[in-house]
């Protein structure tokens, strides 16, 4: 009775098209909406996921989060690089900045400074020049869209042309001039604000002079050393607090979940996107099973077992199902696709595939369901009352 | 000649709050291979009751039911429901066709239930709905069909998986008198099949004619079954 039950599916073209629009379109709100959210606490931690150099960050104790730097003194450099299971640890500064361009306008930028010896912590896709060249003296790089925010009047990439280079351009910082020598690809960082690389030694003299220069120390491992392990010997030799890149990075997330209220806001649209998808997908199958109930009653007379009712529903449940999800998600996936390329705010959004997967078992659960909540009403359903009009 | 349905003393109470409601009170009837049997009767007096009972949908609270050699009584609803794909063949008031399935695959739904393959069913459903005069409609929907000919591809549905008991509730009811009139001539000529039996439910004088004999029904009761075409024509006027 397969065969039927597909029939019962499609033989109605218009209806069988809603729907599976029905399900696509849940999955889309669903999947789009959540992984959205996702990508803005990605975004939180956007310069600790960027330093791919890095195994280990070791802070100031108090530090919670990764906008908030409480300098080091210089010393506990050397005292982390005495640690037994460190290959090196460099200094990484992190700090806010007023960046002046020469026609006078301004704009905060985050300035970091990267090891002067190594360039440990420096972006790793750069886009234009190359990352040695920050050695040369008031050398800078800055981050695509960073760029386009100090300079929108060279034109985006949606117009078409192609972008002028960056390299050449200069830039005032705490009153030093800076000299353009590339441009990365970077995490947009919550704040969108631009994001200016340089050598550490030059970070202090473009950042308002702190008293202590030291943000944070980059620790790489020996090989084969486990990490969790050696942050807690870090810990405990030199009282400060170290934490694996991941760790850093959800602890800084945790402290948006937190703290701050736009991930509330934002976690209430993902959780009413899911709810009214689900509600969609949920009310879409179970008008589609009920309408049927009366079919379903003249089968059963005609000597069709529950079981294969039964598995008759599960069937046209699972082909709504699979064809709606796959829509859905291909919607998403090419909301995505087009918004990175033609809009500079949604760059770095992406569809997680585990919001897919979520978004998977979330239909695959609604549906079954409402197909078992639908269908007992035809199970327990007298056959006689096919003969009644 | 043979008998393909026997019922005797059927009785069937449904429970009506914490009352038992007997609605039929003790049925003896005999349907013989061969012929059309009518059932009349006015509403409420059981008639529908009793042909579900000896189509196997609903299970009598006491008596015995045969149906081709078979006893109904104490049959699992698994089993009572193989009974009802090998053996009876429906034909309901409202059709009762699958909307968005074509006419050829609704009639061939009896075939597959059995195990058949879609494409090889509807193959001999689609011979059947010729015979019934139905081949240019075959690719239709029910929607594209007038209600005579919804209801000869009920009579196919009914027909092709070849059953020996074939039941109808007012199988006329919903159309005009000409498409009744072909719907009864139809299942008129399947009834005459040696080892099949047809029963009809109807509130429709217009089609007493057709009947082999005519069993009336009052109260949960069968008061009499008229054999001979006279007297069922007097039954008209
Ligand atoms: N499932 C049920 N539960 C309770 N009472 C029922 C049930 N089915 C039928 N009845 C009652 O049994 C009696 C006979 O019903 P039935 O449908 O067999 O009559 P009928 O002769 O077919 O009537 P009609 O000509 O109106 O179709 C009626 O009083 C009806 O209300
Ligand atoms: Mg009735």
């Amino acid at each position: 009775m397969g065969a039927i039950a597909w029939r019962m599916l499609t033989g109605d073209r218009a209806k069988y098209l809603g729907l599976v629009f029905g399900v696509a379109f849940a999955v889309m709100l669903m999947t789009q909406q959540a992984s959205i959210f996702v990508g803005l606490m990605l975004r939180t931690a956007a310069q600790v996921i960027d330093v791919t150099d890095a195994d280990l960050w070791v802070m100031d104790p108090r530090i919670i989060y990764v906008e908030e730097t409480e300098p080091l003194p210089e010393s506990a450099l050397w005292r982390v690089r005495s640690v037994p299971g460190v290959d090196w640890a460099t200094p990484f500064f992190k700090a806010l900045s007023v960046a002046r361009a020469p026609d006078g306008r301004l704009q905060q930028v985050f300035v970091l400074g990267v090891d002067d010896a190594t360039l440990a912590g420096a972006p790793p896709r750069m886009l234009e020049g190359s990352v040695e060249d920050l050695r040369r003296p008031g050398a800078v790089v800055i981050d695509r869209v960073g760029a386009l925010f100090i300079w929108p009047e060279n034109g985006t990439e949606e117009k078409g042309a192609p972008r002028p280079s960056d390299i050449g351009r200069t830039l005032e910082m705490a009153d030093r001039r800076a000299t353009i020598v590339g441009t990365a690809e970077a995490s947009a960082p919550f704040t969108t604000f631009p994001v200016v690389y340089t050598r550490y030694s030059e970070a202090l003299r473009f950042a308002p002079p702190p008293r202590k220069p030291l943000s944070y120390i980059l620790v790489r491992a020996k090989p084969g050393e486990d990490h969790a392990a050696l942050a807690a010997r870090i810990e405990a030799e030199t009282g400060l607090k170290a934490l694996t890149w991941r760790g850093f990075a959800w602890e800084t997330i945790r402290y948006y979940l937190q703290r701050t209220g736009i991930p509330i806001n934002f976690g209430i649209t993902v959780v009413l996107g899911f709810v009214i998808g689900a509600a969609v997908v949920g009310q879409t199958f179970t008008i589609f099973v009920l309408e049927n109930l009366r079919q379903f009653g003249a089968l059963k007379a005609m000597g069709v077992a529950n079981g294969t009712i039964l598995r008759m529903v599960l069937l046209q449940g699972a082909a709504i199902g699979v064809l709606g999800f796959a829509i859905g998600i291909g919607m998403a996936a090419a909301f995505f696709e087009i918004t990175s390329r033609t809009n500079v705010d949604l760059r770095g959004f992406f569809l997680v595939w585990q919001v897919a997967a979520g978004a998977a078992v979330a239909v695959a659960l609604i549906i079954l369901g409402s197909a078992l909540l639908a269908i007992r009403r035809a199970l327990v359903l007298d056959p006689a009352v096919v003969f009644r009009s | 000649m043979s008998v393909i349905v026997q019922a005797r003393g059927v009785v069937k109470e449904f429970a009506a709050g914490d009352e038992r409601l007997r609605v039929l009170h003790g049925i003896d009837l005999d349907v013989r291979a061969g012929e059309l049997m009518l059932v009349v009767g006015p509403s409420g007096c059981g008639k529908t009751t009793l042909i579900s009972i000896l189509a196997g949908i609903l299970s009598a609270t006491e008596g015995a039911v045969r149906v081709g050699g078979r006893d109904l009584a104490g049959l699992s609803s698994g089993a009572l429901a193989a009974f009802r794909r090998e053996t009876v063949g429906f034909i309901f008031q409202q059709y009762n066709l699958l909307p968005s399935l074509t006419a050829a695959e609704n009639a061939a739904v009896p075939l597959v239930a059995r195990g058949e393959r879609l494409s090889h069913a509807e193959k001999r459903a689609r011979a059947m709905l010729e015979r019934l005069g139905m081949g240019p409609h075959a690719s239709k929907q029910p929607r594209q069909l007038s209600g005579g000919q919804m209801q000869r591809v009920a009579i196919a549905r009914a027909l092709v998986h070849d059953p020996a008991f074939i039941v109808c509730d007012e199988p006329t009811a919903a159309l005009d008198a000409a498409s009744g009139r072909t719907a009864m001539e139809l299942l008129s000529d399947a009834a005459r099949s040696p080892g099949r039996a047809v029963v009809v439910v109807t509130h429709d004088p217009r089609i007493y004619g057709f009947a082999d004999r005519l069993a009336m029904m009052e109260d949960g009761r069968v008061t009499d079954v008229l054999d001979d075409p006279d007297s069922i024509r007097k039954l008209v006027h």
